[in-house]
């Protein structure tokens, strides 16, 4: 199960970095929305994905899976939506601005404005 | 178990939220950071005595044992650059009354000011290594808001980058803690050193090192990794550049410190053999960067990357010589960038350009100004009775002691082109004939925060005999990791 996930983990980063990688500013939201992704089920499939009840302790189970990675992850969930919301806005800002979406034209020289 | 260790989180973090319900009342706004701010330092200052005194200062969050809750741990490494953090905060916050418009002021720039001050200290103090990442989370979404406040167009192309660059790096940071968990299962770090030493560092775990050493050479502006911080530093208002070059990138350069010399430092001929690498060549590009630019601003922020260069260096020649240089540098580094940013921001306000070509005498109408500058480029570079001068000298012996004489020599050439660099705005802006052609009169108010960061400059270099026994215990202990693991672990 571990390989199968890595292998999914694998695709998504190189999607991702694919994504960041082109010029237009709404394909690199997409691929940095991919990469939160990738990592997020990364820290899933790294701390094991052994059989075992839901973290619940009410389930009076033998086994349980680990609850500290689920933690982390809705953590970082949260985090990476406060900031793609955060990026979206500014892409949207951005481009009424400036008027492209084309990251090329976006190139910092050193005359200001 | 010490419950004033959460203050220097807790005061920012208070004010600033108190700080959300007064937008539209600056006046209200300035006198409550102001009082903060002062209120801050002291209590800094009162648990760097502490601290001092009494040994490391430890709080369990909730009371839980340490590996399985939080724990906040102030040893004086961590005390010493929050303190640090909050005396250069004072000295932006009274700039910023004086230069910034009240747009800015009334769309909760004091607000995200206060949670940038909240995210650099608790990652300064924490001891929990996904915690860490939780605080750098909190310092850079406020500096994403900081570095975009205002809206022109070059802040909002600068700002897309450099968010865009802090998304990845914190992506590839959780991808770090993901690996580092799956091997050790925990996330403390002094119970990580204890698991590490036990297993010897295998070779996984040093490519986890490398990974971490990315993670954060991206956040501290590392040689092949500093690409970003040029156009972004130079973007956003004098007194956010400040902000950003005292504080920023010094996170960075901390928690590789912590990770480097607590956890990870099995293998130096590997990873501290590295850092001594990309340490030389970060000091050298940066300052090739600073020599070959016009803008005064661009010329400040590329001698910020040869100073991560001079720490990193520092940390990766391990010795008690070069950890007391690289902290004593590290003090001085962010203090002195503060004023340096603060001095060239007033420079920009009275000649109302920032192209050297475009100034020149600023000196006959601002004399002030102009030798407060030129005694800031004088510290920045090291002269002697100024505070550059005894952390340039340590990372210059502890080289010497551990054989790394290329490097001493790259830092001795690099240390004269940051002069030459720095004199450049000196002699171009400050000397000559009078051509500048908007010359405002002296704004007294841009001019007493950075007389305050030269005053504390200026201590830092007299009064080294008060100064170095903090940073020569803090080197000590960091030397010895089993003094932080005794103080978390055993209690």
């Amino acid at each position: 199960m571990e390989v199968l996930m890595s292998l999914v983990v694998g695709i998504l980063f190189t999607i991702g970095t694919y994504l960041i990688l082109t010029k237009s500013f709404l394909r690199i939201i997409i691929g940095t929305a991919l990469l939160s992704h990738g990592a997020h089920l990364l820290l899933l499939t790294m701390a094991g994905l052994k059989r075992g009840a839901a973290p619940l302790l009410g389930q009076n189970a033998q086994y349980y899976t680990d609850p500290l990675p689920q933690a982390l992850i809705l953590t970082a969930i949260v985090i990476s939506f406060g900031v793609t919301s955060f990026f979206l806005v500014l892409a949207y800002r951005a481009y009424k601005e400036l008027g492209t979406d084309d990251m090329d034209k976006l190139r910092g020289s050193d005359n200001y404005e | 178990m010490n419950n004033l260790v959460v203050l220097p989180l807790l005061i920012p973090l208070i004010t600033g939220i108190i700080l959300i319900l007064f937008n539209k009342n600056v006046t209200i706004q300035k006198w409550i950071s102001g009082f903060s701010a002062v209120i801050l330092v002291s209590v800094n200052f009162y648990l760097l005595n502490q601290v001092y005194h009494q040994g490391i200062q430890t709080l369990k969050l909730g009371g839980w044992q340490p590996p399985f809750g939080i724990i906040l741990v102030a040893d004086l490494l961590a005390i010493l650059l929050v303190l640090t953090t909050s005396v250069v905060s004072i000295a932006c916050l009274f700039f910023a009354f004086h230069s910034l418009d009240e747009d800015r002021e009334k769309f909760y720039f004091y607000p995200f000011f206060q949670f940038l001050i909240t995210g650099v200290s608790g990652a300064f103090l924490t001891g929990d290594i996904f915690n860490l990442f939780v605080f750098f989370e909190v310092m850079l979404i406020s500096s994403y808001i900081l570095i975009v406040l205002g809206g022109s167009k070059v802040q909002l192309r600068e700002s897309v980058k450099y968010i865009l660059v802090n998304i990845v790096s914190s992506v590839l940071f959780v991808t770090a803690v993901a690996y580092l968990y799956a091997v050790t299962g925990t996330l403390n770090m002094a119970d990580l050193s204890v698991r590490i030493a036990e297993v010897d560092q295998g070779p996984l775990l040093t490519v986890i090192a490398i990974f971490f050493l990315i993670v954060f050479g991206l956040k501290g502006a590392l040689f092949p990794l500093f690409f970003w911080l040029p156009g972004s530093y130079a973007a956003p208002p004098a007194v956010v550049s400040a902000i950003f070059g005292a504080l920023l990138t010094k996170v960075g350069i901390y928690s590789v410190f912590r990770t480097f010399s607590t956890i990870f430092y099995h293998h130096p001929e590997v990873t501290h053999q590295l850092m001594v690498v990309l340490g030389a060549i970060t000091m050298l590009l940066g300052v090739i960067g600073a020599v070959s630019h016009w803008d005064v601003k661009k010329i400040i922020v590329y001698n910020v990357i040869t100073a991560v260069g001079f720490i990193i260096f520092g940390i990766g020649s391990l010795s008690t010589t070069s950890y007391a240089g690289a902290i004593y540098y590290l003090l001085h580094d962010m203090t002195i960038k503060a004023a340096l940013f603060l001095l060239i921001g007033a420079l920009i306000a009275v000649a109302g350009t920032s192209n050297l070509k475009q100034m020149s005498g600023v000196i006959k109408y601002h004399p002030v100004l102009g030798w407060m500058f030129f005694t800031a480029a004088l510290a920045l570079v090291g002269v002697p009775p100024l505070s550059g001068f005894i952390g340039k000298f340590l990372l210059i012996k502890g080289g010497i002691e551990s054989g790394h004489y290329w490097v001493v020599a790259v830092m001795l050439i690099t240390s004269l082109l940051v002069l030459y660099s720095i004199m450049k705005i000196f002699l171009h802006g400050f000397y000559g004939k009078i051509e500048t052609p908007k010359l405002t009169r002296t704004p007294v108010g841009l001019l007493y925060p950075c007389a305050f960061l030269l005053a504390i400059s200026i201590g830092l270099g007299l009064g080294a005999e008060y100064v170095y026994p903090y940073v020569l215990e803090a080197a000590e202990s960091l030397m010895d990791p089993a003094i932080y693991i005794d103080a978390v672990l055993k209690e």
